[in-house]
């Protein structure tokens, strides 16, 4: 019996140790034996995964970056959004890439991973100036203490609201600006309207699930504590945002309706919700304010910065990062390339390329959210008139409200504790659960996730 | 062969009936002389040389990524650190996680629906096509499978424009006849109907699957059932059903195994390019709350964990329809 025994114990010694052996990830592989220096001649491959070169605004600041790294090294993109999935072949393959594009609220889950190293020595040894970005900017790649990301873009919200229906219903930008949760309310049934029992004008769409953070905010709460370890999603504030920004869809028949109605409209065309007056009012990112001055210039929209229930501007800050993730063969040319991209001269460059191509097609520039408050400074410098007042408030909205952003603290567990709040929102969307109870469900979910994590960290450490 | 008696021996598959080739009568093979080994040696090396190319990739892309997967099942592994062993850990963690008995539930509601409604579906369109004439039936050979070629993400968006509450295309055409449509996409009640809807939108590949054994069904037993005064259904039932079984039931265990993965269609309208940050709990599918685990959450353990729960389940399930199938499907080469 023991002799046929024997075979299959080395078997299998044999197949624990195979197994065992292959996956070795990277994790954790440090940059201790790396000098930054800015003015060390650089060598090598440059692989940049999740970043695509495809405007000016790019392609100016990857000019300048490519001669601040020298003929030395040799740059390549992997374009489009970065896929995760590739990236972690990528990494159990041990050849990741030596730069990442990624989300910011994306980076707290690869740090706390040991995926991406902190970025102390860099910032030092090649002197990035840290104090020059946007706080909740930093505040989102700033990890336990520890910088993981450079920080780059910055996407806020505004009010964007169609005049001529809030003229029509005798109301102002100031009804549906969040300022005053009563009369938003009242311009919702105002401005809605409906025509053979379907919605055919949104009063006001609150933008759920997306926006439950900048609801709750407005109503005085955050949705994580600040040092990112406990999460705050049943708190009364929140729970009551929440109920608001529901009741807001279900004075108009529930989101269903809104939904569809939202789903069926031509968002990125000449037929959008303002300029077939199909909405009234909205909670918006930036960047819609370009595609609406593109495609329907003359539609009779109107802007301000979303803003609390106390009067005060309030937008909640997104973007991206660079960071170089572990045991990557070149993060001194990696750290080069980051530094250039977010620098103020390649900020203003680009803003000037845009500016001229702008021009070219005779259109005015209307600003560039950098993450960068020296650059967003100089770049608004650039802003050109589009001889309507209307687009220039809205530029103008846009540059307030990034004054007064704020941001979910990057932590270890951010792609459960962002699932687990929208699951929760969609719950009470979908009529599953109503606010308190999805709220409660969301934060045990998100709580034991954040406790997991957080010990895994600290238990590394 | 039993094709030529009509009815009565197609009929004929109780009990015994199978036995009569493969048994009784069956002769000793003679022994081999050393030529005709040698000879059988170099056919036998020479089929696996021919089938190799299959082995390596089996062996390279099935076998070993199912037991490397079977190991990080019983580790913590997130793909960038190494894997730390933690026995059945995952396991016991899975049969705790509410979110597991609700895909698993959204899964099982989807398949025992959209397989028979498929294969049934499937069938009608075949026997639609198996009475049309050659060119005609070419053309919508072609016609139904097209669809099959749509990329499924596009399938998933697709599904959001015709499904649409408001605007699509399946509420206007109900409108059309006084029926007011449910809100597919929002409404929990309504989301997996939808999507069983639209997956048969990809019915196309067994409807080709199952005309090509309809046109093999022997002409000369409908002659004979006729002449026995068989009428359309009852041909039907004891002709065309009995003979293209094997085919119908290949189809229900393929349709069940890709039910039961269900994933591309269902993620994309309402978890990925569709809506990046609406869902809906009625659509999420045991493989698509895996992806989440492996590729969102980094819980590659787990979800390897997760994978081999649903390979057992879906082993166990094709396991029971292989047994009913021995007393519904009808195999020719296994009647004397």
């Amino acid at each position: 019996m023991k002799k046929h025994l024997a075979p299959w114990a080395v078997l299998a010694v044999a197949a624990a140790l195979t197994l065992s052996s292959c996956a070795t990830g990277t994790g954790s592989k440090g940059d201790a034996d790396v000098t930054y220096d800015p003015n060390a001649t650089l060598s090598g491959d440059l692989q940049v995964m999740g970043f695509g070169a495809t405007d000016e605004i790019a392609t100016t600041r990857l000019d300048r970056t490519e001669q601040a790294l020298g003929d030395g090294v040799k740059v390549s993109l992997i374009e489009g959004d970065l896929d995760i999935q590739q990236f972690l072949s990528a990494v159990a393959s041990g050849k990741p890439p030596e730069l990442l594009y990624v989300d910011r609220n994306k980076l707290g889950s690869l740090a706390a991973r040991g995926a991406i190293i902190p970025l102390d020595k860099c910032i030092e040894g090649e002197g990035i100036d840290t104090s020059q970005f946007v706080e909740s900017a930093l505040d989102q790649v700033t990890l336990d203490g520890t910088v993981y990301g450079i920080p780059e873009f910055n996407t806020v919200q505004l009010t964007m609201a169609d005049k001529s229906l809030l003229d029509a219903a005798g109301l102002t930008i100031d009804d549906v600006n969040g300022s005053n949760w009563d009369a938003m309310a009242a311009a919702n049934t105002a401005l809605m309207k409906t025509d053979g029992g379907k919605l055919s004008v949104i009063g006001v769409d609150s933008k759920l699930p997306e926006f439950l953070p900048l609801w709750a905010k407005a109503n005085g709460a955050d949705l994580i504590s600040a040092d990112g370890k406990t999460a705050q999603l049943n708190s009364p504030e929140v729970v009551q945002a929440l109920e608001y920004a529901v009741g807001i869809y279900d004075a108009q028949g529930g989101f269903s309706a809104v939904k569809a109605f939202r789903d069926s409209a031509d968002f990125f065309g000449a037929g959008n919700q303002y300029a077939t007056n199909q909405l009234g009012a909205m909670p918006m990112e930036q960047w819609y304010l370009n595609v609406l001055n593109d495609v329907s210039p003359e539609a009779t929209v109107e802007f301000d910065t979303f803003r609390d229930t106390s009067g005060e501007p309030l937008a909640f800050s997104t973007g991206q990062a660079w960071a170089i993730p572990s045991g990557t063969k070149n993060p001194a040319a990696a750290c080069r390339f980051a530094k250039t991209m977010t620098d103020v001269d390649s900020w203003v460059a680009a803003a000037q390329a845009r500016v001229d191509a702008r021009a070219a097609d005779g259109k005015a520039f209307t600003g560039l959210l950098t993450a960068n408050s020296a650059a967003d400074a100089k770049v608004k410098e650039l802003v050109t008139s589009s001889g309507d007042a209307k687009w220039d408030d809205g530029v103008a909205a846009m540059y307030e409200a990034n004054d007064h952003t704020f941001s979910l603290p990057a932590n270890p567990a951010d792609q459960e504790f962002t699932t687990a709040w929208q699951d929760a929102v969609n719950r009470v969307l979908n009529g599953q659960a109503d606010p308190q109870a999805s709220l409660d469900q969301a934060q045990d979910e998100a709580q034991k996730a954040l406790d997991k994590a957080w010990a895994d960290l600290q238990g590394e450490g | 062969m039993a094709t030529t008696t009509g009815l009565a021996a197609v009929t004929a598959t109780g009990p015994g009936a199978s036995e009569g080739r493969r048994g009784r009568g069956a002769r000793p093979e003679p022994p081999l002389t050393p030529g005709r080994r040698r000879a059988r040696r170099r056919n036998t090396i020479a089929a696996i040389l021919f089938i190799s190319p299959w082995i390596v990739g089996f062996l390279v892309f099935t076998l070993w990524p199912m037991i490397y997967s079977a190991y990080l099942s019983l580790t913590d592994y997130d793909v960038i650190n190494d894997p730390d062993f933690v026995g059945f850990d995952n396991y016991v963690q899975l049969f705790q996680d509410p979110k597991i008995a609700l895909s698993l539930g959204n899964t099982l509601f989807y398949t025992v629906i959209q397989v028979p409604l498929h294969v049934l579906v499937a069938l009608g369109l075949a026997v639609l096509l198996n009475q049309a004439g050659r060119r005609s039936s070419g053309f919508f050979r072609t016609v139904f499978f097209l669809p099959r070629m749509t990329p499924p993400v596009a399938v998933g968006v697709l599904f959001l424009l015709l499904f649409n509450g408001q605007t699509g295309l399946i509420n206007t055409v109900l409108g059309w006849v006084g029926i007011q449509g449910p809100a597919w996409t929002t409404d929990p009640a309504w989301v997996k109907p939808g999507l069983i809807l639209m997956s048969l939108w990809a019915v196309g590949s067994s409807v080709i699957i199952l005309l090509a054994a309809l046109r093999n069904v022997p002409n000369e037993l409908y002659e004979s059932a006729r002449i026995d005064g068989a009428g359309f259904w009852q041909q039907t039932r004891r002709i065309t059903v009995p003979l293209i079984s094997p085919t119908i039931f290949f189809v229900v265990i393929v349709n069940t195994i890709a039910a039961f993965q269900t994933f591309d269609e269902a993620y994309t309208a309402f978890f990925g390019a569709g809506n990046t940050t609406y869902s809906n709990d009625a659509a999420l599918f045991y493989v698509i709350y895996l992806f989440q685990q492996g590729f969102q959450f980094l819980h590659m353990g787990y979800a390897s964990a997760m994978a081999w729960v649903l390979f057992v389940i879906i082993m166990a399930i094709t396991g029971i329809q292989v047994l009913v199938s021995r007393r519904f499907v009808y195999y020719e080469g296994d009647q004397s």
